[in-house]
């Protein structure tokens, strides 16, 4: 068998567990509902007192159920690299840009 | 041209061939995305550094309706779920299924688009124009993108819906679907930013 042929075989196989690609469809419901449960600790943030974990909190959780979504229903944790790399490099590098023109505007000393 | 980098892509390219054996729609989709995060970052900051400029009309907490957007930001996470439910029908051939989930899918936007057009007027009434303060001025243009992208994602939901109805779908179904799937979850995904900076971090 040459290498071509097994790149072809190899790609056919994961073309043929298209269907199994991801997540069932009872894992998507779970992983909804960590979300809804995140959101309501979120949201409690607004009636009860976190005192100085406030703001840590509220950053965290956000953080995590932006990765959860981009992770699961997004399909990045199971899907190629390439896709990854295209993605988290423009959040990189938007991140990166907007720190730097927000210390500029010395945002974080304020 | 070379066998072993240039093969058949199955994934909906419909007989194109591709030197990464993955689609070309899918990487289209993706870098359009990682460009999004750019545009999306710059309004989000801008937000951040004029949120506290106000030199008349009302302050974010004061117009601010918590428990509203509570609700609204529920329906748009749960909307990611109904879209994530239509990809899977896609994969699995149910086009019954499919076109039901996206159509639930387009409602809950539509539900989430009518909160943030309450909301605005809401907002105007109480006194905050889009020009009375930078506060003002960042915070409608930083939602109201957000609410076109969900537009505009609501168009799309239902014209795929009617094009999977007419079955004119060309190459991969599932693939286009999960194409549409994309662009929704991460207008959600941008807004679990928003609603965390904007609305619960206090200026």
């Amino acid at each position: 068998m040459t290498a071509a042929t097994e790149t072809h075989t190899e790609h056919d196989h994961s073309h043929d567990d298209h269907a199994q690609h991801g997540m069932s469809n009872a894992g998507y419901i779970r992983i909804a509902l960590i979300l809804a449960a995140m959101t309501a600790l979120e949201v409690s943030t607004y009636y009860v007192d976190f005192g100085s974990l406030f703001l840590p909190v509220l950053l965290i959780l956000m953080v995590v159920k932006f990765f959860i979504v981009v992770s699961y229903f997004m399909h990045l944790k199971f899907d190629n690299k390439l896709f990854s790399f295209c993605f988290y490099a423009g959040l990189f590098l938007a991140v990166t840009v907007y720190v730097i023109a927000l210390a500029t505007f010395k945002f974080f000393a304020a | 041209m070379s066998d072993v980098a240039v093969h058949e892509a199955d994934h909906g390219t419909h007989g194109h061939t591709t030197s990464t054996g993955l689609s070309n729609n899918k990487v289209a989709m993706w870098l359009f995305l990682g460009s999004e995060c750019l545009l999306f970052g710059g309004l989000i900051s801008t937000y951040m550094l004029y949120r506290g400029r106000v030199s008349e009309g009302p302050r974010p907490g004061n117009v601010f309706d918590i428990p509203f957007t509570s609700v609204s930001s529920f329906i748009l996470l749960m909307s990611s779920l109904t879209m994530v439910l239509a990809v899977s029908a896609a994969q699995n051939r149910d086009d019954r299924g499919t076109t039901l989930w996206l159509t639930i899918t387009a409602l809950l936007g539509a539900t989430f688009v009518g909160g943030q057009v309450y909301e605005f007027t809401a907002m105007y009434n109480e006194g905050l124009g889009f020009t009375t303060s930078l506060f003002g001025s960042s915070f409608y243009t930083l939602t109201g993108f957000h609410g076109v992208h969900v537009t505009v994602g609501i168009i799309m939901l239902m014209s795929l819906v009617g094009i999977i109805k007419r079955s004119t779908i060309p190459g991969d179904k599932a693939e286009v679907v999960e194409l549409i799937g994309l662009y929704w979850h991460f207008v959600d995904v941008i807004w679990i930013i928003i609603f965390t900076l904007v609305y619960l971090i206090p200026a």
